[in-house]
């Protein structure tokens, strides 16, 4: 079974943690796996970085363009994760845009991942039907899950096709919206976290989009299996750098 | 055989909607309803009389008797350049901004370069009482001070985008973000043949009056409907698909897309898109783009603003992978040149832009019999200062 959904089965809430790769430095990647794995983090999804991030917010755009500069390729970080698996074994996911992608070779890219041990891939710009038409027998061949994103406003049609053709979990958009706002939760995200909680799906939900504290965090898991937190962590290396990520994590399930 | 769009929103392999979850059901909406909406009479009826009356439509189609003699062939002119504003943009425009009406949004946004697309948005919004809101590279709002100021007149907010290499691809970025923040009352109307579909089908449509009219205005001084060739200028490829269109599945047709090559093809400054791009994904199509061997998208080079876009829309794309199409390169000298040319022989300052179209007859001949029309989609006002500076005409 996919580390995935081992971990899901677990009876505990999800933290997940985003960061960019190659960001603050290039460097940087396999020390703060080793931090968050260290302080009880029980997902990462790594970033790919990219020119065009257009589902992001500031925050991470910033991040991808300092990663870039950094010199952060695809295939700088599959030499960096070479081996990964000796010393992580928290769930991993990477996260990136479809362009990148192509450019490595799709097949290329997901045999990489199998061997790196990556157990699943989030494409925000890669929707539903392309994936299906067109890539799915070759993730499925290398083991990898596709992740899919729902928002408060897909129908619950939608969200049905979509739970369908997922495997692992469903990645909720807290709201309509680039990464990284920082407005809070109020009824209409408790609204929608307990709308599609009543759908029962067949994959679990964890939130994505807006969660920078255990405010948010705890708002976020109450009705679903975790939550993701990107922008935040992004901002606490820029200010504050890795070592700061043991205290950060802990005040996220402070409550 | 066509090398129109498919029922799936390609032209050939190019195209789709390579757009995230949070655009579906903006995007959705549009697709489920833009054809029907068009087809409506009385959307029709408005769009007709609005390019008629407002717009001032049908443009002209010119015989230009000099610039014939000089290249030994019957050249004509379709004169987009007279539109209102300026520029063929417009054409889109007013056709988006009566498809929102209808979509019952409230709030249009749109990317600009140049700011051709910006003042032709800005126009109809204000035609419309409709709030607006033009996202421009910052760079590109300091090199294209003219344009901010009509937007500003017009009552449209300009916001600088300041992400990236803050150009047009970085504006239209942000314009993405906007749509994802304001999912419920907003419509983007993107000004090229680019992005998800159905938005290079939809701008196809709308531009494809171009065509319409040349069948009817070359019946009527050549007898017949068909040239040997179509000519245009292609960065995005709107004003280039619109003077397609009609002709698209009629290979008897020869489509000449004329590309910027900047400094020259090799000079690393260039926007010389089918002879450096890569098939790949920008703004939600799949299409030809430059970028690096990781797939990053890299920032075009051209003298001419409206012309460096990094990618190309999926007809063009498909009209290039598929041989139908002939892609020239034209570097910025060589349009500089047809552009003064065209000014002294026919007392016509055409774009930079469209200058590119015209540098084709230094490249290549044509029989003394081959009726070729040039699409002259812009008017040169907007490029008097560069014009001046490279000719030191101070």
């Amino acid at each position: 079974m996919n580390r995935i959904e081992q971990r899901l089965r677990q009876d505990k809430k999800i933290l997940s943690i985003y960061f960019t790769a190659g960001f603050p430095s290039v460097h940087d990647t396999v020390p703060i796996l080793k931090a968050l794995e260290d302080n009880g983090v029980d997902m990462v999804e790594i970033g790919l970085p990219f020119s065009d991030p257009l589902a992001d917010g500031p925050t991470i755009q910033a991040s991808s363009t300092q990663a870039l500069q950094n010199g952060m390729t695809t295939a700088v970080l599959f030499e960096q994760l070479q081996g990964i698996r000796e010393t992580i074994s928290v769930p991993l996911i990477l996260m990136g845009y479809f362009n990148p992608v192509l450019q490595y070779g799709v097949e290329a890219f997901c045999k990489k991942c199998a061997d790196i041990g990556i157990d699943g891939v989030i494409f925000p710009d890669l929707p539903l039907a392309e994936y299906t038409n067109h890539y799915k027998s070759i993730f499925d061949r290398y083991g990898l899950l596709n992740i899919f994103l729902i928002t408060p406003q897909t129908s619950d049609t939608r969200i049905r096709e979509i739970d369908a053709a997922s495997r692992g979990f469903i990645y909720m958009v807290s709201s309509a919206a680039t990464t990284g706002s920082t407005q809070g939760f109020g009824d209409m995200h408790t609204h929608y976290f307990r709308r599609v909680a009543q759908m029962k799906l067949e994959n679990p939900q964890i939130v994505g989009f807006g969660i920078n504290n255990a405010q948010t965090f705890s708002a976020a898991i109450e009705h679903t299996s975790g939550a993701i937190i990107g922008s935040a962590f992004i901002s606490l290396l820029k200010d504050k750098g890795v070592e700061a990520i043991p205290k950060f994590v802990s005040s996220i399930r402070k409550i | 055989m066509t090398y129109n769009i498919n029922d799936m929103g390609y032209y050939g392999e190019f195209g789709g909607a390579y757009i995230p979850e949070m655009l579906y059901p903006n995007v959705e909406e549009l697709r489920s309803r833009y054809i029907a909406i068009l087809e409506e009479p009385s959307f029709q009826q408005e769009f007709g009389q609005l390019l008629k009356e407002y717009v001032g439509r049908p443009t002209p189609l010119y015989f230009a008797k000099r610039f014939s003699e000089k290249y030994n062939t019957k050249i004509y002119l379709k004169r987009e350049d007279l539109c209102h504003t300026g520029a063929h943009k417009i054409n889109n425009t007013i056709g988006q901004i009566l498809m929102a009406k209808r979509l019952k949004k409230t709030r249009i946004i749109a990317e600009t370069g140049a700011g051709q697309h910006g003042v032709a948005t800005a126009t109809v919004c204000a035609l419309m009482g409709m709030e607006c809101i033009v996202y421009m590279g910052a760079i590109d709002i300091r090199r294209q001070a003219p344009n901010v100021a009509r937007m500003k007149m017009l009552g449209a907010r300009v916001i600088p985008a300041t992400s990236g290499s803050k150009t047009l691809k970085d504006a239209t970025n942000e314009a993405i973000r906007d749509w994802i923040n304001n999912p419920v009352d907003t419509h983007y109307i993107i000004g090229s043949v680019v992005g998800p579909h159905p938005y290079p089908d939809m701008v196809a449509r709308f531009q494809s009056v171009i065509s319409q009219e040349i069948k009817q205005q070359l019946l009527e001084k050549e007898g017949r409907e068909t040239p040997n060739y179509v000519v245009a200028c292609v960065g995005g490829g709107s004003n280039a698909a619109g003077a397609y269109y009609e002709y698209l599945d009629n290979t008897q047709v020869g489509l000449i897309a004329v590309e910027a090559a900047g400094k020259g093809i090799d000079t690393g400054e260039s926007a010389a898109t089918s002879v450096l791009g890569k098939i790949g994904i920008i703004h939600g199509s799949k299409t030809l783009l430059m970028q690096t061997s990781d797939g990053q998208i890299t920032e075009p080079y051209s003298i001419s603003a409206g012309l460096d876009y990094p990618g190309v829309g999926p007809m063009h794309a498909h009209l290039f992978a598929s041989g139908r199409g002939e892609f020239i390169s034209i570097t910025d000298d060589e349009a500089m040149l047809a552009g003064r040319e065209l000014s002294e022989l026919e007392g016509i300052i055409p774009a930079i832009e469209t200058s590119h179209a015209l540098a084709i007859f230094k490249q290549r001949s044509f029989k003394k019999e081959d009726v070729v029309v040039v699409n002259l989609s812009g008017r040169g006002d907007k490029d008097l200062a560069t014009y001046i500076d490279y000719f030191n005409l101070k």
